[in-house]
């Protein structure tokens, strides 16, 4: 049993229905009590769609157990089916019904239906949501890709591929989509199929013409990219083009799998490099940051926060325990250790024992950021309605870059107003609460937490009021650093006092 | 699977006209299960906790349902089953113990803790009552576990809040004999709570409690003296479990609107034989009050078009309030369940033409919406944006039970929520 406030990810049926949803002509069938349709809401309510999922849930009651449940299951099945008049089904079962195995594949074999069945098998008491989406969307392929199509010769012709991974509820996946299309076009790439977002089950049967394949989302994707590069020996990206290195990188390895020469990109490339060398960003230079997220998106932000805006990686981590490996290899990389988890309870104390200035995160380290008053920008899901804006804002390719400039400095109070902040900290409009100018004026409420006080055995330290005085001089922005960086020199020094020297011996030794 | 049976047939027979039949649907519902009203009471009852006993949906579902992630650590977590505890049940009752003592040792300030069952508890037959008893004897006397079901095979939305009083009902103090008292069943804002006590104390009505209190401590007495009105309309299981402790219900329509709020609080007083003249000394200001609140939004309101998907079974009191005191037209009244005696206050006022469903198939009742085309449609959270974006106007029906909507002073802004919808539809030039 695993106590749990908050999840990261829903249960393995929430991604079936991410795939679902972003496709077009393809229905669920969903074996499921009435409570499970909240999911609606997830597509209804935070991206805002504006249709239903196409997903009918047979919601029995506990009336129904051990008499009919599976006749439930079967007339909702044919009712779907003649009200939807989908190209293809796929059938399965949530947590519940899971338990009162009725075998909803089984069952739909049964009803003689004119569409292809699907089943999925998608074990809810071990398995996520992403997992799920991933095991989904395989099934689809495996069921539906058409070995006849696959071209006996290629080489002939423009190059083309498919963009595997965009789903439905996805952290901008639709914007995503939509620059990299641009980007293939603009090396002479032509886009077979994207799926599952937009796609329909027939278009599925066509996806072994392209070349090769794109995977934005490993998470979703990399399963049913495997399946086609081992059925019909198609290769697969595995540069995520999220930052501007990674999105050159990404460019020499989708021109080398179509065989094309790299084009020019010097119409195409993003701000980011100049933002970042312009000398107002200079104040970046080594903001400690914290990183969470899945896999993908959290590698991927590590790299571009510490080659693209020089900032300090204090820690890394995901949710997706599936993807650990390479998420520790990243940690390595930076020189932190990699916190994999889903406990949320686990995050927050990381966090709090870190004390980032920055955190890059998902939408449950938004609100450990609020709380704690430290700055935030989303970079993973899982996502809010905030998270869909109305604006075009992808996080891929080279306009993707220029959005996580913006997204990720906004938060930060800008370069001249810390100087001035520091310059006239006594003034008293630029006293600690009254915040930065951009951000309302109002300082969220920095907490200065002295976390070796709470560890059981450790002496608590006294400050003098003089040490104590000078420390309010510092800004408020770093003072919980200051604090923290002093205790533990002066506790390295076998001291339970800190004075004013010993402040600024700290000082001396850690710097800033 | 729609059957049409004559209202009379649902009804006590006799009770009532028989000339619209209710119809009643058993396919899709889209809806809630009872897990969600820990939404509300854990806010309400200030030191108990809910730990779910479930699965990765259950814990998905409340957070969803909750929207955004307000608080840091609220009074509600799910002990998520996996596949190993599903290997062995006596492995799972340990896992059990071992998940509240942790918790508990965590939340010091918790006094009552509530087992909530969920669909995968029941279906593998997990015995949380048994485990409620056996907890409660280890955590006594600083933490009392009770346990209920909040499961969505059991239950609908509101109807956790049932199940949840219901629990509490059997261990609620007895009351001493002696003058009589007034319980108000069913969670209200404290403001709607401190108004009904002012109320009813101005009436002469002393000794008037609510359930659930505020705290673990607060609980309510009850007993053979206890008379006891229900502030919501889901409380079946609850005013059984009173009515076995001897306490008698005094029924009356539901605290809505100003004719609601005076019929609720008439039934008290006629139970304290309180005089016409004191009941009208009372009650006449804060009613010309509320129905003066209403004015503002009648010109929105009269006339227009209502169509309610079932929900939390306040549609039938809401449907009458803004029939009766907005003047709206009633497409269709549906209900996730229909309680005849309870309801039947409401029906009486509320009349006989009025088309009522209950259950739900929730393709079909769209296309009666779509039909309708309704000026309102209260809908849930997963309809309200489909229904918007083919052009009809809707409300959550979820505000309808987070917002303070009884009572005479909450008429207004009970009115005002419906009409909000219809004011930005009017202002929108897009
Ligand atoms: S319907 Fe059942 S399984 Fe689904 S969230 Fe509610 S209690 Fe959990």
């Amino acid at each position: 049993m695993q106590l749990t406030v908050w999840t990261y990810e829903g249960p393995p049926h929430i991604g079936a229905m991410r795939v679902a949803t972003a496709m077009t002509g393809l229905h669920y069938i969903l074996h499921a009590p009435q409570g499970d349709t909240y999911a609606d809401l997830l597509f209804t309510m935070i991206e805002r769609r504006g249709q239903r999922p196409p997903v009918t849930y047979t919601t029995f009651e506990a009336r129904d157990l051990g008499s009919d449940t599976a006749e439930i299951f079967k007339r909702a099945a044919v009712d779907a089916v003649e009200r939807f008049q989908p190209e293809a089904i796929i059938v399965g079962a949530s947590c519940t019904a899971e338990l009162i195995q009725d075998d909803p594949g089984g069952l739909a074999r049964t009803l003689g239906l004119d569409v292809p069945v699907i089943p999925l098998e998608l074990p809810s008491y071990s398995k996520k949501e992403n997992w799920g989406a991933s095991e989904t969307f395989y099934r689809l392929v495996r069921g539906l890709a058409q070995p006849s199509l696959r071209p006996k010769k290629n080489g002939a012709g423009r190059p083309v591929c498919n963009i595997l991974g965009p789903t439905a509820l996805g952290f901008r996946h639709r914007d995503d989509v939509r620059e990299i299309t641009g980007l293939l076009a603009h090396c002479g790439i032509a886009v077979n199929i994207v799926a599952p977002l937009g796609a329909s089950p027939s278009e599925l049967q066509f996806l072994p013409v392209a070349d090769f394949n794109v995977v934005l989302y490993p998470e979703i994707a990399e399963a049913a990219a495997r399946y086609l590069e081992k059925e019909f020996g198609q290769p697969y990206t595995r540069t995520i083009p999220i930052g501007v290195g990674a999105t050159e990188d990404f460019v020499a390895e989708v021109c080398a799998l179509a065989g094309v020469p790299a084009p020019d990109l010097s119409d195409y490339l993003s701000n980011l490099p100049w933002w970042s060398r312009s000398v107002d960003s200079n104040y970046l230079t080594g903001k400690r940051v914290f990183v969470f997220g899945d896999a993908t998106h959290a590698i991927a932000a590590a790299r571009v926060a510490a080659e693209e805006l020089a900032f300090t990686v204090v820690g890394i981590g995901t949710y997706s325990r599936e993807f650990a490996r390479p998420v520790r290899e990243a940690a390595a990389a930076h020189g932190v250790e990699a916190l994999i988890t889903d406990d949320y309870l686990e995050v927050e104390a990381a966090i709090t024992a870190l004390q980032p200035e920055l955190i890059l995160g998902t939408q449950m380290e938004r609100h450990i950021a609020k709380r704690l008053g430290i700055p935030c920008a989303v970079i993973s899901a899982p996502v809010h309605v905030q998270d869909f804006p109305a604006r075009y804002a992808p996080q891929m390719g080279f306009e993707g870059a220029n959005v996580l400039f913006d997204t990720w400095v906004h938060p930060l109070l800008m370069g001249l107003e810390e100087h001035l902040l520091g310059m006239f900290r006594d003034d008293f409009e630029f006293h600690d609460e009254a915040g930065a100018s951009h951000l309302g004026g109002h300082a969220a409420v920095p907490q200065e937490t002295a976390p070796a006080a709470l560890e059981v055995g450790v002496p608590t330290l006294v400050w003098t009021h003089d040490a104590e005085n000078e420390l309010k001089k510092i800004p408020f922005f770093v003072r919980g650093k200051a604090r923290r960086n002093t205790e533990a020199f002066a506790r390295d020094q076998m001291l339970d006092t800190v004075t004013l020297d010993i402040l600024y011996d700290a000082k001396a030794r850690y710097g800033r | 699977m729609t059957t049409l049976l004559p209202r009379a047939g649902a009804m006590r027979p006799g009770d009532l006209p028989a000339s619209v039949p209710v119809l009643r649907e058993r396919g899709q519902r889209e809806v809630f299960c009872g897990l969600t009203s820990i939404m509300w009471l854990h806010r309400k009852i200030q030191d108990a906790f809910f730990l779910i006993v479930g699965s990765r949906t259950c814990a998905h579902l409340m957070q969803s349902a909750a929207g955004v992630m307000i608080f840091a650590e609220p009074r509600f977590a799910t002990a998520i089953i996996e596949e190993r505890d599903l290997a062995g049940m006596a492995d799972m009752n340990e896992e059990l113990a071992r998940t509240v003592a942790r918790l508990l040792e965590r939340r010091p300030d918790i006094r009552l803790l509530f087992l909530v069952g969920s669909c995968p508890s029941e279906v593998i037959k997990l015995d949380l009552g048994r485990a409620a008893e056996r907890l409660s004897q280890v955590h006594a006397p600083h933490v009392r576990i009770l346990n209920f079901s909040g499961s969505g095979i059991e239950t609908t939305f509101t109807q956790g809040e049932d199940a949840c009083l219901a629990a509490l009902v059997p261990s609620l103090p007895e009351t001493l004999p002696g003058a009589p008292s007034l319980l108000i069943a069913g969670a209200l804002a404290d403001v709607v709570e401190d108004q009904f006590c002012r109320l009813l104390e101005q009436l002469g009505i002393a000794n008037v409690s609510f359930l659930p209190g505020r705290k673990a401590g607060e609980m309510p007495a009850v007993g053979p003296g206890t008379r006891f009105l229900l502030a919501q309309p889901w409380l079946k299981d609850t005013a059984r479990a009173l009515e076995d402790r001897g306490a008698v219900h005094l029924p009356a329509p539901f605290p809505l609107g100003a004719e609601g709020t005076t019929a609720w609080l008439k039934a008290a007083a006629d139970a304290w034989g309180v005089s016409a003249a004191r009941f009208a000394a009372v009650t006449d200001m804060p009613r010309a009050r509320a129905t003066r609140s209403l004015q503002r939004y009648l010109p929105l309101l009269s006339g227009k078009s209502l169509f309610c998907f079932p929900d939390s079974q306040i549609e039938i009191p809401l449907a009458r309030f803004l029939s009766r005191e907005a003047g709206m037209e009633i497409c269709e009244v549906g209900t996730p369940y229909l309680h005849a005696s309870h309801m039947k206050p409401e029906l009486d006022l509320l009349g006989a033409d009025v088309q009522l469903s209950e259950g739900q198939d929730v393709d079909r009742q769209m296309d009666r919406c779509r039909a309708a085309r309704p000026d309102v449609s209260v809908c849930g959270m997963g309809l309200a944006n489909p229904l918007e974006r083919e052009g009809l106007t809707t409300k959550w029906s979820i505000e309808l039970v987070f917002t303070p909507i009884q009572g005479y002073d909450q008429a207004g802004d009970l009115a005002e929520l419906i009409a909000r919808p219809l004011m930005r539809k009017g202002r929108l030039a897009v």
